[in-house]
């Protein structure tokens, strides 16, 4: 080997690399970014065409109200499991925290006739308690997943059937109901022709679309799903952030169980796992761009992806397609839209400019 | 068999655009049986492009590729293709969990597989090529070296008449890199023509007959290497050399005398105290290591890859536990194996890998080098405009040089060294007293190497930014831990490891290479330097 050669000092000359123009390419990548945001945009528009062609109670205010109603609690939670995404993570649990949490704060709240405990607990500290239930399942996942550094997807598998059966176990199959006024407000009350718990949807879907855009945790959950070690050298906790996102998807699970509970006015023991309400989540979500591989989605996404699963099921519903045949259809379209979305899309990407 | 006179791969006009950005124009090559071509370029040249046009992976925008004189299969028909070249590239294309034998003819074995046969056939080619690896062994037990033996056993057992080797040396200790050569000469004499590309002109001096010079996309030069010199050669990567005045925003970064004067530097107070430092770690071991940075100082720390270099700088950076011994800095204790309070205490972090622990790839470039200071950026309730993050990372993306399409472009779109940019950006953000930098230089070209080694020498001397600069009383200390002899020129001191323990430490400058590379092997001089 020649020994003298690779002194750097001896280069001499300080030589720059060229700038390049990047006022171009700079746009490019913005409409890029755009277009990916708007791409379910033309889907949704198909979708309004069919819906109003079907039938004509399908363009009125009426109508969009109920899908808002029938889609905020779905909304809720499609929040919380797209954030636990974006850290590379996976909740299935969250179906079993949207019916445990509202079925143990109503069991606390409603009278014995009602198939409650007879604790007959103040309806505001049942919400607590609600609150707090989703907190309790989420801390737990997070220490196993994080700490215990066990894997995501059976940790939550199991939860899910631990909760589910917790859920049918205490209340013995039977159904909770008389659910008092301030419990089953935001399920149930509406302002004007609005539903409350679609308001309440909106809002967190702006807030966390804000917080994940503007806010430091925010982009630390971007930069922990897009690369954990990356974001461990940069000094950033990672495992605080990912035990915050798994609490803070379960505390939003369960505010969507509490927003179905109010809406049926009653809890049923096989409440979320009934409808397997976790297939839709993960449709949802994924249809809106939300990576399963952690790091990329946006809150524009999720929303498009909970609005259009709403959509194609009202329309479904308005149709009269035969019980036996909607959900094939439902999950056929689920697919399509999918494709649709990669294609028009491509790979979606996190919220930077 | 081809005569050699005629090209055996010859690629003529190729063009290829991604964008805007043309990444390849009118390149044109040919190489023939038993020769090796090197080629060389820095990071963003386009050698990255022209692997992959000459493994098959690209189909290029316009011009040919030639086998022997035909024209080659449809790009993506990877089987026909490697009947020609067969390329080893920098990361390993290794199945772990299968054996030698099964990653020998991976995606080559018939339908029903007769293991006799595969395990038969790749003792014969071992056999054949001098190689010694067993060919049951699982590859999750081999060394790197091992495995590129293993790569290159893949590309013969194909029949490839011509092996592309990327950057081949840049995970190999000396030893196995001369052993390397001895490999590449072997094939060579038995008429495999070889595509040698590399960052190490040395390397390229001594075992390649030819080399060619990408530089923005184009070929700028073709010769035997007989011919050249090293400067002659740095000087087609770089091209002609800019009037200062011509680029006013780059002036900064126009600092290359690297070497530091000795004697300019005063020292400062302890920054960092070592002691008794040992660990387990699967990078190599460290056995009771104690050491001290002034403020002010560059220490390296070379050695062996498995002699524990590495391993002592993730350690005293947090990035991983260690079995015993103290970590100090400025006399308070560090806890062992807290990235987050290690960098609060001061402690920067370069790290070895930069795809690994160095950027998160989707993120923009001004997110990447500002995401260690994000407390700081963030008003009350943390809220963090995209606009003070663009603001903070400018003054050290436009120090560093770094070339992008804008402060949000994706890091992973950038070029090698660019990325490495990126990731001493993020660490100079934060203003650390003590910078821990792990082979800073590995795969970056020769002009971003003296900005990047420059730049650690800047934090030191106290002359590091235009707004705030490096920590208290001047400088910061760094600690630089490389196995790459050229990085040391900045030192103050040299620390050598042997066995992850110190084996001999070198306190003037200039540092005596031959003596070095001697240290490193465990091999005493009488002196006592």
């Amino acid at each position: 080997m020649t020994s003298n050669t690779t002194t750097v000092a001896d280069g001499g000359t300080g030589t720059v690399p060229p700038r390049r123009s990047g006022v171009g390419s700079a746009l490019r990548t913005m409409n890029v970014g755009v277009l990916r945001e708007v791409a379910l945009l033309p889907v949704l528009v198909v979708l309004i065409v069919v819906g109003a062609v079907v039938s004509p109670a399908f363009l009125t205010v009426s109508n969009f109200a109920g899908i808002g109603e029938q889609s905020s609690a779905l909304g809720v939670v499609v929040v919380g499991e797209s954030l636990i995404l974006m850290i590379g993570g996976m909740d299935l649990s969250l179906e079993g925290t949207y019916g445990l949490a509202p079925m143990v704060a109503a069991w606390l709240i409603v009278p014995v006739a009602a198939y409650g405990d007879g604790t007959d607990w103040s309806p505001y500290l049942g919400i607590l308690v609600l609150l707090a239930v989703g907190a309790a399942i989420g801390l737990l996942n997070g220490l196993l997943i994080v700490k215990g550094r066990l894997n995501g997807f059976i940790v939550t598998l199991g939860m899910t059937i631990v909760l589910a059966g917790l859920q049918n176990g205490i209340v013995k199959a039977q159904t909770l109901f008389n659910l008092p006024g301030p419990f089953a407000y935001l399920g149930s009350a509406s302002i004007g022709q609005v539903p409350v718990s679609l308001i309440v949807a909106v809002v967190i879907f702006v807030l966390t679309g804000l917080f994940l855009r503007y806010h430091r945790t925010g982009r630390a959950i971007y930069a922990v799903g897009g690369n954990p070690a990356a974001a461990r050298a940069a000094g950033i906790k990672i495992d605080r952030i990912k035990i915050g996102v798994y609490v803070t998807g379960s505390i939003l699970a369960a505010i969507g169980g509490l927003m179905e509970a109010g809406r049926v006015s009653a809890v049923t023991g096989q409440q979320g796992y009934q409808e397997g309400i976790i297939f839709n989540v993960f449709a949802a979500a994924v249809i809106g761009g939300v990576s399963l591989k952690g790091g990329r989605g946006n809150m524009i996404g999720a929303a498009s992806g909970v609005i259009l699963l709403g959509i194609v099921q009202d329309i479904l519903d308005l149709a009269n397609v035969s019980n036996y045949w909607i959900e094939a259809i439902d999950g056929a379209v689920i697919l399509f839209a999918l494709v649709l979305a990669r294609v028009v899309g491509g790979e979606s990407t996190a919220e930077e400019r | 068999m081809t005569p050699s006179g005629q090209a055996l791969v010859e690629v003529a006009g190729i063009e290829k655009r991604f964008g805007t950005t043309r990444a390849l124009r009118g390149v044109s090559l040919s190489i023939k049986a038993g020769q090796c071509l090197g080629l060389v370029g820095r990071n963003g040249a386009g050698k990255s492009t022209l692997v992959s046009v000459l493994s098959g992976l690209y189909e290029p925008d316009a011009g040919t590729v030639l086998f022997g004189g035909e024209p080659a299969p449809r790009s993506g028909n990877i089987t026909r293709w490697h009947e020609w070249i067969a390329t080893v590239f920098q990361h390993s294309m290794i199945v772990p969990d299968l054996s030698v034998a099964e990653n020998v003819f991976l995606g080559a074995m018939s339908p029903v597989v007769s293991w006799r046969e595969v395990r038969d056939r790749t003792r014969d080619i071992m056999r054949e090529w001098g190689f010694d690896i067993p060919a049951q062994t699982l590859c999750r037990n081999l060394s790197v070296e091992q495995l590129q033996v293993v790569e290159i056993a893949r590309a013969l057992a194909r029949g490839s008449k011509c092996v592309l080797l990327d950057e081949p040396t840049a995970a190999l200790e000396r030893e196995a890199a001369r052993r390397l050569f001895e490999r590449v000469r072997q094939l060579t004499a038995g008429g495999v023509a070889v595509l040698y590309i590399s960052h190490h002109l040395e390397e390229v001096f001594e075992i390649c007959q030819d080399v060619a010079v990408l530089r923005d996309g184009e070929l700028v030069l073709a010769a035997p290497t007989a011919d050249l010199t090293r400067d002659g050669l740095v000087a087609a990567m770089v091209g002609d050399v800019q009037e200062p005045s011509a680029e006013p925003n780059t002036v900064t970064a126009n600092t290359v005398t690297v070497r530091r004067q000795a004697s300019a530097v005063a020292r400062g107070d302890v920054v960092l105290e070592v002691s008794g430092l040992s660990s387990d770690s699967s990078r190599g071991r460290l056995a009771g290591v104690s050491l001290r940075v002034h403020a002010g100082e560059v220490v390296g720390v070379t050695g062996l890859l498995s002699a524990g270099v590495a391993t002592i700088g993730r350690v005293v950076a947090g990035a991983e536990e260690h079995a015993d011994g103290e970590i100090r800095m400025r006399g308070r204790l560090v806890p062992p194996g807290q990235r987050d309070v290690a960098q609060r205490a001061g402690i920067g972090y370069i790290p070895e890998d930069r795809h690994a622990e160095g950027f998160v790839p989707h993120l923009g470039v001004a997110e990447n080098a500002t995401m260690t200071i994000t407390k700081q950026l963030a008003g009350r309730l943390g809220v963090l405009s995209p606009a003070r993050r663009v603001a903070a990372a400018a003054p050290f993306t436009s120090r560093l040089s770094l070339v992008s399409s804008g402060p949000g472009q994706p890091v992973g779109e950038l070029s090698g060294g660019n990325q490495q940019k990126v990731t001493v950006a993020r660490t100079l953000a934060h203003e650390p007293s003590l910078i821990v930098a792990i082979t800073p230089t590995r795969g970056v070209d020769v002009a971003s190497k003296e900005l990047l080694l420059s730049s650690l020498a800047d934090v030191a001397r106290g002359s590091a930014g235009q707004d705030g600069g490096a920590g208290q009383d001047g400088g910061a200390g760094v600690l630089l831990c490389s196995d790459e002899l050229s990085d040391l020129d900045i030192c103050d001191r040299i620390i050598v490891l042997v066995h992850g323990e110190v084996f001999t430490e070198f306190t003037e400058p200039p540092f005596d290479r031959d003596e070095l590379i001697v240290a490193t092997e465990g091999i005493s001089q009488e002196a006592d330097k």
